[in-house]
Parts: structure tokens; sequence; C-alpha cells
């Protein structure tokens, strides 16, 4: 798998360190991110003399956020690294958003040395305790001997089946202790993926054929089959709508994309699924952001759930066809069963609905407006580009009206919704992707979060474009107090008028002031076509809302707005 | 009549982590854990752990929240007589006793 791995001679005196950079290198890792600190002192001093590329971050948070951002381009496990302590605390958000958006990563901290964990010795913190609710799995490596194993398993586990971040806390002594290494080929097996029910295929076909008004929900455990859900939703005349993380599985512009469903779905899409007969769920999980009330949520509809993860399905409604398996290889299994049936009734009704329901996009032909910008920046671009978003009215707006074309064009905290993620991820995505151009749309609140990874994109000159929407407040804050807390808008509103562009120049970015531009589409056309990066800097009202809004808790079929 | 503290056999991984895992996985979902024994399995490097649990809708979900956990190898719900957890205080009839607070000894 790796080439570039450094060959070592047949036997050979290691330590601990140059151990796992070893492991590393033949995992296929280039290029790592992190923060020093004196448990992983060993850890970078064989860094140093290794083929892997070390990408500093400004933060720990934003060391696991660059980490995912070349995971969610790749899909393939990319590694973070942070000390013991609050080097490790400061990654567990990262290492948080990673689970609860499934995505595959390695993540090595340093400990203090053996002896001493259990004295509150400094920087001493219980790593392992910390990590195993926000891990796929975690390990303590307490001899040299185990490291092999214990790093080979950690990228199985991250990348099979499921995936999702794996944590590694190595103590300061394991990496310097020396063993003699005889380098062994993968140690451990990838253990098999579960059999697909035959029967259930055979059922699910039938199922699908008989049903009048079927209805696609494809989230992103649907990432890698894309090919075969386009085929189902046009083969089958089946209507699909996905959630925040399955955006870019069928092209915006696909005549069976029904774009998102859920609290800020579309008005149309929403309505449209209260009247199927059959929900046909594909790596998707229920989320209560996506159903919203489960109860009532497509009630006259039979469930067919496929899912990787035998726990999601019946987790939140108990499915008619229950198949677990990876959604690519199930459809394969099941579309030549599929009958193509036109279905003209079903697919006039849903056009219908979408005449009679269409999107608002207010503002749409100003640059100077939310949607606006959006609308903008699409135009500059070839569709080759990557977009990541923070958290927040602007997220949703992206999420709502941009073009997606494909699975990992799009980089979004879903599960955990963690303000900052935008500016690390488009960074670690300009890292992994670096000819393509990286658009991060964030928002004033978010981009403070992250803020200093500004600098990293500058040392590195990633072609990294920020888009920054400021209101000038915690929008989606003022949304919801605006709604339902009587217009009482409290903590939700920035005096300090910051000088975001005075901050980007002074980290070493490029920068653009769309509200002072004579022509902005222009300016910003400029702005973005110049390689290097570069914050856009635009004023967005904050008495704005996301409409439709469902309220948390109704069903979906309640919504506000417009 | 169904037991109402049914008890789940788990053979596990035996490491010090694991019992964290297991109960981690209970506590998150405030689902309450009604009586645990842990043994080691000799001869290997495995464990198995009874837990006595609560009956109930959530329980399923457990079990494939507890099928998930890398260092559980399998889990099974075996018929034990409902009584087997009440019988283990009998078993542990103890001979300590507080010396000084804060320190225990065996007598
Ligand atoms: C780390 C974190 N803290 C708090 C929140 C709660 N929250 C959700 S959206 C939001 C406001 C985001 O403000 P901004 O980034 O300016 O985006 P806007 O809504 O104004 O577009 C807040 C505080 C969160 N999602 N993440
Ligand atoms: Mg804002």
């Amino acid at each position: 798998m790796a080439t570039s791995a450094t060959v070592l001679p047949q036997t050979r005196r290691i330590s601990g360190a140059q151990l796992i950079v070893h492991l590393l290198e033949r995992q296929g890792i280039t290029m790592i991110s992190g923060i020093p600190g004196g448990t992983v002192l060993p850890l970078y001093d064989a860094l140093s003399e290794s083929s892997i590329r070390h990408v500093l971050a400004r933060h720990e948070q934003g060391a696991g956020f660059i980490a995912q951002g070349m995971a969610r381009t790749s899909g393939k496990a990319a590694v973070c690294v942070a000390c013991s302590g609050p080097g490790a605390t400061n990654l567990v958000t990262a290492i948080a958003d990673a689970r609860m958006d499934s995505v595959p990563l390695v993540c090595i901290t340093g400990q203090v040395p053996r002896a001493m964990i259990g004295t509150d010795a400094f920087q001493e913190v219980d790593t392992y305790g910390l990590s195993i609710p926000v891990t796929k799995h975690n390990y303590l490596v307490r001899e040299i001997a185990d490291l092999p194993r214990v790093i080979d398993e950690a990228f199985s586990i991250a990348e099979l089946g499921r995936p999702g971040p794996v944590w590694i806390d190595v103590p300061k002594d394991v990496q310097s202790a020396e063993l003699d290494y005889d380098d062994v080929a993968y140690l451990i097996e990838r253990p098999a993926l579960p059999e697909i029910s035959s029967q259930s295929i055979l059922d699910a076909a039938a199922m699908i054929n008989a049903a009048e008004r079927p209805i696609l929900y494809v989230g992103g455990g649907a990432t890698n089959a894309v090919e075969q859900v386009r085929e189902l939703a046009e083969h089958g005349h089946l209507p699909a709508t996905m959630t925040l993380n399955g955006l870019g599985i069928l092209p915006a512009d696909h005549p069976r994309s029904l774009g998102m469903l859920g609290m800020h779905g579309a008005r149309s899409t929403n309505l449209i699924m209260n009247e199927a007969d059959l929900l046909v769920v594909l790596g998707a999980r229920f989320d209560d952001r996506a159903i919203g009330l489960a109860e009532k949520f497509c009630p006259n509809a039979s469930i067919i759930h496929v899912d990787i993860d035998r726990a999601e399905i019946g987790k939140i409604r108990q499915p008619h066809i229950a198949i677990q398996g990876d959604v690519g290889e199930v459809l394969t299994r099941l579309l030549p069963r599929i009958t193509s049936d036109g279905r003209e009734e079903w697919l006039a009704a849903v056009s219908d609905m979408q005449t009679q329901f269409p999107d608002h996009r207010p503002g749409i032909e100003d640059p100077l407006t939310h949607f606006g910008v959006i609308r903008a920046v699409a135009k500059c671009v070839d569709g080759s580009e990557i977009i990541t978003t923070d958290v927040g009215q602007h997220q949703m707006w992206v999420a709502q009206s941009y073009p997606f074309n494909r699975p990992g064009q799009w980089l979004t905290s879903g599960g955990l919704g963690t303000m900052g993620f935008g500016l690390p991820a488009a960074v670690g995505a300009a890292l992994a992707e670096p000819s393509r151009k990286v658009l991060c749309f964030s928002g004033d609140g978010s981009l403070m979060m992250n803020i200093q990874e500004m600098a990293t994109a500058a040392e590195n000159d990633l072609d990294v474009k920020i888009i920054l929407m400021n209101n000038r407040a915690l929008g989606l804050v003022h949304q919801q107090q605006s709604m339902f807390y009587r217009e009482n808008v409290y903590g939700a509103t920035y005096l300090q008028k910051t000088d975001f562009l005075a901050i980007a120049a002074g980290f070493g970015l490029d920068t653009c002031d769309l509200n002072a531009a004579e022509d902005p589409e222009t300016a910003l056309k400029a702005a973005i076509d110049k390689p290097g990066p570069c914050l856009i800097h635009i004023f967005t009202n904050p008495e704005e809302k996301v409409y439709p809004m469902v309220p948390a808790g109704a069903a979906n079929t309640h919504m506000l707005g417009e | 009549m169904q037991n109402q503290f049914p008890v789940l056999e788990l053979i596990v991984r035996n490491h010090p982590g694991v019992m964290s895992h297991v109960c981690g996985l209970f506590a998150r979902r405030a689902f309450n854990v009604e009586g645990i024994v842990c043994l080691p399995i000799s001869g290997s490097e495995q464990s198995r752990i009874w837990l006595q649990v609560q009956a109930g809708d959530q329980l399923e979900q457990m079990i494939r929240q507890l099928e998930k956990l890398e260092d559980v190898i399998s889990v099974l719900k075996p018929d034990l007589d409902s009584d087997t957890f009440d019988r283990l205080p009998a078993m542990f009839k103890h001979q300590t006793r507080t010396v000084a607070p804060g320190s225990t000894s065996v007598v």
C-alpha cells in the first residue's frame, strides 16, 4: 500500500516513536496535522526524519478539523497529533464531531510516562476516559510491542464499516522505549463485512416495485454509492431527498432531486414526504433535524432501511425491511430487480407540489445579500471546487441554495454542529486536494472560533477563500430568540465592531471588501481567481431568517416562514 | 412472565479499559445497570461479564450498541434463574471492617 515508507533493515533497534512513524507511512499517510508538546517530543523527533509532512496547526481543535478536512475529501483516515493534558482536551471537540458525522480519523496523543499515570502529573489527563464517548474506539498503549497491532487495528476500525475516529494515547516512555523490530506485513486481517441477506433484497425489490408513492431518503452513508443511487432514482422513477451530509449525492439540478429535507429543508419536500407510501432509507439515521417529530414523519409510509451499522436500524423508527450492509453493495444487488414503472401520477403530484410551494430566495439577484453572494460565488467557479461551511444561518442558506454536484464537494459539521469547523476543514481539504479551489462560507461568530488557522492557510499558501457573511450576530440564535423567545434577543449580537479585514491582512491573507467594491461581482471573481488564501467580506442583515423552519420537536409539515 | 431484570452475558477482551466502555454505554443512555459480575476466563485473554439490566424497549438497542464495542466479542442473553444475582451477596459474606476513616482492612 505505502510505497514511500522508509525501508527498514530486516531487524533493527527502533524506538516506539520511530515505529509509530513507520507504521503510519506503511498505512500510506503522507501528511499529518498537529501541535507538539512535552509528551510527544519523541514522536516529533522521529517525524522530523520521515517522509511525512507535518502541518503545524495553531490550536489542537484546528489540527483535528484539518485532519477532518483531509479525511472528508479523500474518504481515507487522516491523522492528527497532540500532546497530553491540554493538547488532548483541545482535540475533544473535533473528534466528537468526527464521530457524529462518521469521519475516519486516527488521533495520536502523548501521555505522561507510565510510572506517573494516576499521580496527577504535569499535563496528565485521563485521555482514555475522556475519549471513550467521542470515539469509535480508543487505546492506551502500555507496551511498545503493542504498537504494530494497535496502529494497524486503528486504521482498520476507523475506515471499515461505519467510519469513525480512533484515538491512540501513547505514554512518553513507550515512545522512547526500544525494541528489535522485524518488519512484518500487515499484522491484522481486516474483518469481513456482514453478509447481505438475499431474501431481504428480494423483499425490498418487491416492496419498491409495488409502491405507488416511494421516496428515497439519502444520507451521508450513501457517499460511496453515487452511481447506484442515481440509477435507482432514474430507472425506478424515485424522487430522492438528501440529508445535510448527503447533499451532492444526486446533483442539485437532477430531475429526481428533492433537495434537503427537515428543519430547514424545502417546503415542498417536507410536504411531499408526508404523502409517501414507501420510504427507502439509504445510509441515513433519522436525525431529529432531518425528520422532525419521529412519530409524524412519513406517517403513511412503509420503511426499508439500509445501513452498515446495525444499531441504526430500528433505533428511531422500526423498518418493515431492514438490510444491514454497505449501501453501494446492497443497491448493486437490488437494481437488477427494480422494474421501471413510470410512476407518472406520483411524479406529477411531486412536481405540482414543487410548483405550488417554490423555494423562496429573496435577494438572489443582488450579490450583496446572503442568497445573492452564494449564487455569485457559485458563478465564479466551475463545479470542481470544494465547499466548507461553519455553523449558523449562513450554513443553512448554503445548504439550501448551493448547486452541489458530487459527494466530497461539501464539508459541513452536521451531527455536532460545531462552530469553528469551516476554516480548518477548508485548510485540510486544500492540503489534500491542492488542485481544487476551496471556498469556506463562514459567519462572524464561527470564524472567530478557529480564526487562528488563517495563519496555517497563509503559511502553506493554500487556495482557500473565506466568504464571511458578517451580520455582527450569532444569527441562528438571534433567529430562534426572535421567533420563540418573545423577540428577546439576548447574548446574540456583537457590540464590538471587529475589523475582520484588518485581522485577515494581519495573518497574511489577501482581502476583498465586497461592500466597498465598485462592481461586487467583478471584485468577487478576481478575488476567487487569484491563487492563495483570501478573506472575502460582506455585511449581511441580522434580521434575516432561515426559512422555512420547523420548530424543534414539531412535525416536519409544521413549517414557519415565507 | 418476562423477567423484569434480565441478565446479559458478555465475552470481552480483558484489559483495564473495558469496564469503562461497557458501563459508559449504559450511563450515557441513562440506562441503569442493576448488577455486575466480571471474571477472567482462565487460560485466555478474555473475561466474562454478567450484567443485570432492566427489561424494556431500550434493551434491544443496548445490546446492539454493546455489540458495536470493539472490545466486546459477543453478547448473549442466557436464561438464568431470576434470583441468580439475589444469591450473590450471601456468597460474599463479608469479613471486612473499617479500621480508620477512609481505610479498609480485611480481617
Ligand atoms: C461551538 C458552538 N457553540 C455554540 C453553538 C450554538 N450556535 C449555533 S449557531 C450559532 C450562531 C452562529 O453565528 P455565526 O457563525 O455568526 O453564523 P450566523 O448564524 O450569524 O450566520 C450558535 C452560537 C454551536 N453550534 N457551536
Ligand atoms: Mg453571524
